[in-house]
């Protein structure tokens, strides 16, 4: 029981974390109509930004994070201005390859600036572990935070996209970009804001992540940036709500799967239920299926 | 402002061959465009399109299907780049701008097809018109700060008066898909005049709708007129409409203008029937 119980709190933790990152992805599709593929990559940045801060710099966890949020938001502006935007108008086949690229460029600058060596990556969190059931059971002080963390960007998001100006125009710009052009939102700037949130929850989600694990190479967000993606497509991507529970789902498959099946396994068991998933409700748990008007 | 102030006013004639109503004439037109035109490929889509529209005209863009009257409003509002010519709004230049820009330098519009926001709800339809008109800060929305607060405030207020118009002010919490069809046309009118426009360009506004129910959009695109103070165009099929509610016509077949006038020199105009209303003899003629 007490293991059941270990594993799910693990679970939810690994998931909040899939949950963050998933919630940039589905922002950016939902407004964008684009997969940012090189959302993982700011992770990563964001992690070796914090990691260089509290290392090299000697600056405070809370210093180190707050750096990292605003280098990853600067970044995640300027990739779409430079490199999405000319291909507002392209394909979208055109639009992927280059976030490949981009994927690509970010993992090779930062092998060039930071070498391929690991990294040993300090936990920014403070607070000591939570024992339960006379000390049966461990919460980590990791796990605590990243949970409150993503509560709060939840809510802090849900409230964000419906109740203040920017966030009506986002929804609209999602709707019918050219409908809310025409009632004078400018779509660039809107796009800009959806990519800087994005990418700063991605800086946050990176400190988070390698707080609980540790290590850093320039490919540690690879694979949680296809996780996470799946996570959103498995809630329903382009719905904030989706990302969470697609997000905290895949966390807690990934952790059971490997605690109690087998741990080479959990990735493709992982997938497996996604499949699954899209087989019965092809748009998501949360998503709306929308057929083609003709 | 049950009593209809509204009277057709006398037209006459200004520069470029084109009229606007006599009352208007102390300040500059709202619209101006001078040999306008847009291809596509080797097709003019529109071409030599000159007109002129006072400061509270209500105006007229009729013509047979695929005469090139929606390719004009996308002219006017960017959507389409002009080919050639130019568009002067309340007599400044509106090259280069972007459609967003437009929008804020005053033209607002409505679709042939609606196009409203549908998974939102009426009110924050209406907001987003809102966008410019109402601002703050990013931070502020964010942190919930007071001004926050008393711009939201007004954007509800502001949002619901403006419903009013319609009588739609029970409806604000409604999802826009959910209204039937009628009330979403009178949302997206709503919705356009958000955005405080001083030209509202609506594309078929009586599209789908029954006699009475035109009926009651002619009192009220002439009740927005004389409560806003705007000029208002619209491109419309239902010529009992058009006929009696706008000041100035302008036909357009294939791109071209082939006519300009008052409703009743439109009707008296051999042209016009032959290229329009001779097509639709009986109902439509005698409006």
């Amino acid at each position: 029981m007490m293991t059941f119980l270990g594993y799910l709190v693990s679970g939810i933790s690994l998931g909040s974390v899939y949950a963050i990152i998933a919630l940039g992805y589905t922002m950016v599709y939902g407004i964008a109509k684009m997969l940012n593929f090189a959302h993982g990559d700011v992770i990563m940045v964001g992690a070796y930004i914090s990691f260089c801060a509290t290392n090299y710099l000697s600056l405070p966890a809370w210093l180190s994070v707050l750096l990292a949020i605003i280098v990853c938001t600067v970044l995640g502006v300027v990739i779409e201005g430079l490199a999405y935007r000319p291909l507002r108008q392209a394909g979208s086949l055109a639009v992927l390859i280059t976030a490949i690229g981009v994927s690509y460029f970010l993992q090779n600058a930062a092998q060039l600036i930071w070498t391929s060596n690991t990294k040993i990556f300090t936990s920014i969190v403070s607070i000591p572990s939570l024992r339960l059931f006379g000390g049966q059971l461990t919460i980590t002080g990791e796990a605590i935070v990243t949970v409150l963390t993503c509560i709060l960007i939840m809510a802090g998001l849900t409230f964000f996209t419906g109740a203040t100006r920017m966030g009506k125009a986002m929804r609209a710009c999602s709707e019918d970009k050219g409908a809310a052009q025409l009632m004078g939102i400018n779509v660039n700037f809107t796009i800009s804001m959806t990519f800087a949130i994005g990418s700063a929850l991605a800086a946050v989600a990176g400190v988070l992540l390698c707080s609980s694990y540790n290590t850093l190479i320039p490919t540690t967000g690879a694979m949680p940036g296809i996780k996470a993606f799946t996570a959103a497509v498995f809630g329903g991507i382009g719905s904030i709500p989706g990302a969470l529970l697609g997000g905290i789902l895949l966390g807690i498959i990934e952790i059971f799967a490997s605690g109690y099946i087998s741990y080479q396994l959990s990735n493709a068991i992982v997938f497996a239920v996604l499949i699954i998933v899209l087989l019965v409700k092809p748009s998501g748990l949360l998503g709306k299926y929308t057929p083609e008007k003709v | 402002m049950a009593e209809k102030s509204f009277q057709k006013g006398k037209m006459v004639p200004v520069p470029s061959h084109s009229i606007i109503p006599e009352r208007d004439l102390s300040e500059f037109p709202v619209l101006e465009c001078s040999h306008l035109g847009i291809d596509f490929g080797g097709l003019q889509a529109v071409n030599e399109f000159n007109i002129v529209i006072g400061r509270t005209e209500i105006a007229g863009l009729i013509g047979p299907n695929g005469a090139g009257k929606t390719t004009v409003f996308n002219l006017l509002t960017k959507v389409y780049h002009p080919t050639r010519g130019t568009i002067l709004l309340k007599g400044v230049d509106t090259a280069g701008k972007t459609t967003s820009q437009i929008n804020r330098m005053g033209i607002a519009r409505t679709f042939q097809n609606i196009r409203l926001f549908s998974n939102m709800s009426v009110e924050d339809n209406v907001k987003v018109g809102l966008h410019n008109q109402v601002c703050y800060s990013m931070p502020s929305g964010v942190l919930r700060l007071p001004s926050y607060w008393k711009k939201e405030k007004q954007a509800h207020e502001r949002a619901l008066e403006l419903l009013s118009i319609f009588d739609m002010q029970d409806l604000a919490n409604h999802q826009a898909a959910s209204l039937p069809y009628g009330a979403q046309r009178r949302l997206e009118i709503v919705r356009a005049l958000a955005t405080g426009p001083s030209l509202l360009l609506l594309d078929e506004p009586a599209a789908g709708m029954n006699p009475s129910e035109t009926a009651e959009l002619m009192e009220n695109i002439v009740k927005i007129r004389d409560t806003f103070h705007i000029a208002i165009m619209l491109i419309e099929h239902d010529m009992n409409l058009v006929m009696g509610i706008c000041e100035g016509i302008c036909v357009l077949n294939f791109g071209q203008i082939i006519a300009k006038g008052t409703a009743e020199e439109i009707q008296s105009n051999p042209t016009v029937i032959e290229a329009y209303l001779g097509k639709q003899q009986g109902g439509a003629q005698d409006a």
